[in-house]
């Protein structure tokens, strides 16, 4: 019986690992769309992701002359990171084997290893830009890290546990109770999640433009299947990122470990939430315009800001 | 359960006053933060008249009315003139940049916290949790006029320092009585006019809002 249960719930995880990489370049595709929509352009397609990623995949890759181990490594350092971050996440169902090896806090500790080598490799080889959006990079994380923190200490302090599957089954099923801590954290969620996805009042992801780029700019040096893998990265991170989201603020529908009769309806609640997500994501870009970088200090403290007064007002009230 | 929920939506309610007393702080237009006073004289209604509903305290109908009446359209309606006389719209000046006030605002929200949680526990109320936030709001509004420069902010920051008394009132002690709550809502009112009659005369003394000019006084 143990043995069954360790091998369904190995099952799920591969189900959901899978189904995550598959997914992640969609859902860039369809925030793309949807600002192309917006913008009333016709867009690409929800599918060029694929299609890009089928293209660079395709040619040659083209390393400098000083280029060391590191540079090379990094595109599958940045992939594995994020991928493992992916399967840490209660996405389609919640108790899965990965999950308990590491809690949020070590969640953060992923995306932060990620981050280091991403930035390391844009100054290995020694060009300006690579080094500006290396610097820009940090600066933008090391002020997202502690908000992003307290959020996630806001919603452990109300569900007792860092653990993302405790936190889900927490809020998931309990009757319904309005917390007012968990809406100033799901602002500063939104916020942080804008800043540490290169989104637009922070940084602008379809520029090249050399003065306002920060995530291009550090990956300018990449080309072909290294720089397929840092798109898909940073697709998966988004998905990552939503996905927290949703196990933190919005945990409905997510299936339990060993009830397949459950699981197509999880993941029709997850492309039902990523599909509304995703079309929020581009309205909120949309309207938003792209802030001075001086102005990021600014935004991201309001982020800590709004989280750390979730968690003080969640001592107070006690909700 | 319908107690439970009220409080909740009490609790919620109070949350987004704190965060628009953060907003104003935060904020650099002015007139952005007259919307925002108007939006914290909304919500201030709102919880008054669940406050009003969950404990069937009727006369709390009226104090809810008369600040509707007068904080979301009366003095946002006001101050909307006098910037247009005046022909302010954008300059607010702060004294110090604004993350670092926010900073301080959390360290005085943290202080409020503290300050109050000896109070709220002599109160019996089901809401008495929120005088905490009340007087955080107070004390926010209160580093709001220290920090601005230009005699409207400051105004503004008197006004809603004005609506965190009334909110810890009303979260407290279930309102003041009708006519302590008619006598302050007269005296804002008045207190709106002469400031709007002292804008007129600064501007023309001094060809400029900014209240430093005043400091020069005393030197002749």
């Amino acid at each position: 019986m143990e043995n069954i249960n360790l091998a369904l719930a190995v099952v799920f995880q591969l189900c959901q690992s899978l189904l995550v990489v598959a997914l992640a370049p969609l859902l860039t595709g369809w925030v793309g769309q949807c600002r192309a929509w917006l913008q009333n352009r016709s867009g690409p397609g929800v599918l060029q992701p694929y299609r890009t990623l089928h293209k660079l995949f395709l040619k040659e890759a083209l390393l400098a002359d000083n280029a060391s181990p590191l540079f090379r490594v990094t595109p599958y350092i940045l992939f594995g990171c994020m991928w493992l971050a992916a399967a840490i996440i209660p996405i389609i169902a919640v108790d899965l084997p990965f999950s308990q090896a590491a809690d949020v806090i070590a969640l953060v500790g992923v995306f932060a290893l990620a981050r280091v080598f991403i930035a390391l490799a844009a100054m290995d080889i020694g060009t300006s830009f690579g080094s500006m959006g290396a610097r820009r990079e940090m600066l933008v994380s090391f002020l997202a890290e502690p908000a992003l923190l307290m959020v996630f200490f806001t919603s452990s302090l109300i569900s007792h546990s860092t653990q993302l599957p405790h936190i889900v089954e927490a809020f998931s099923h309990h009757a319904f109770v309005l917390y007012p801590s968990l809406a100033f954290a799901s602002i500063a969620f939104l916020m942080i999640m804008l800043a540490e996805n290169a989104r637009i009042p922070v940084d602008n992801p379809a520029t090249h433009l050399e003065l306002t780029m920060i995530h291009e700019a550090m990956i300018l040096e990449y080309s072909a299947r290294h720089l397929a893998l840092i798109e898909w990265a940073s697709s998966l991170k988004l998905f990552a990122y939503m996905t927290i989201g949703f196990a933190l603020f919005f945990p409905y529908g997510i299936a339990e470990v060993g009830n397949w009769g459950a699981l197509p309806l999880a993941i029709v609640a997850l492309l039902l939430k990523l599909t509304l997500a995703g079309a929020g994501l581009a309205g909120l870009e949309t309207i938003l315009a792209k802030m001075r970088i001086f102005r990021v200090p600014e935004f991201l403290g309001t982020a800590f800001l709004l989280a750390v007064l979730g968690l003080l007002i969640h001592f107070l009230l006690g909700a | 359960m319908s107690l439970a929920l009220s409080t909740q939506i009490i609790n919620l309610l109070a949350a987004i006053l704190l965060l628009i007393a953060f907003a104003m702080i935060s904020q650099r237009r002015i007139l952005s933060l007259i919307n925002l006073f108007a939006l914290q004289g909304l919500i201030l209604t709102v919880s008054t008249c669940v406050v009003a509903y969950s404990t069937a305290q009727h006369h709390l109908y009226y104090s809810a009315a008369l600040t509707l009446l007068l904080k979301v359209l009366m003095l946002p309606w006001l101050l909307h003139r006098l910037i247009r006389k005046l022909n302010i719209k954008w300059d607010v000046e702060t004294l110090i940049n604004i993350p670092t006030t926010m900073l301080a605002g959390i360290v005085l929200v943290i202080f409020a916290f503290d300050l109050a949680a000896p109070i709220s526990q002599l109160s019996e109320s089901v809401t008495r949790g929120l005088i905490g936030i009340a007087l955080a709001s107070v004390l926010l509004s209160l580093l709001m006029m220290l920090t601005r420069r230009k005699a409207v902010s400051q105004v503004v920051g008197f006004l809603s320092l004005e609506n965190g008394l009334f909110f810890a009132a009303t979260s407290a002690t279930h309102g003041m009585p009708l006519v302590v709550e008619l006598g302050i809502a007269l005296d804002v009112l008045v207190a709106t006019f002469i400031f709007g009659i002292f804008f007129f005369q600064i501007r023309e003394t001094f060809d400029s809002l900014d209240i430093s000019h005043m400091e020069t006084l005393k030197d002749d």
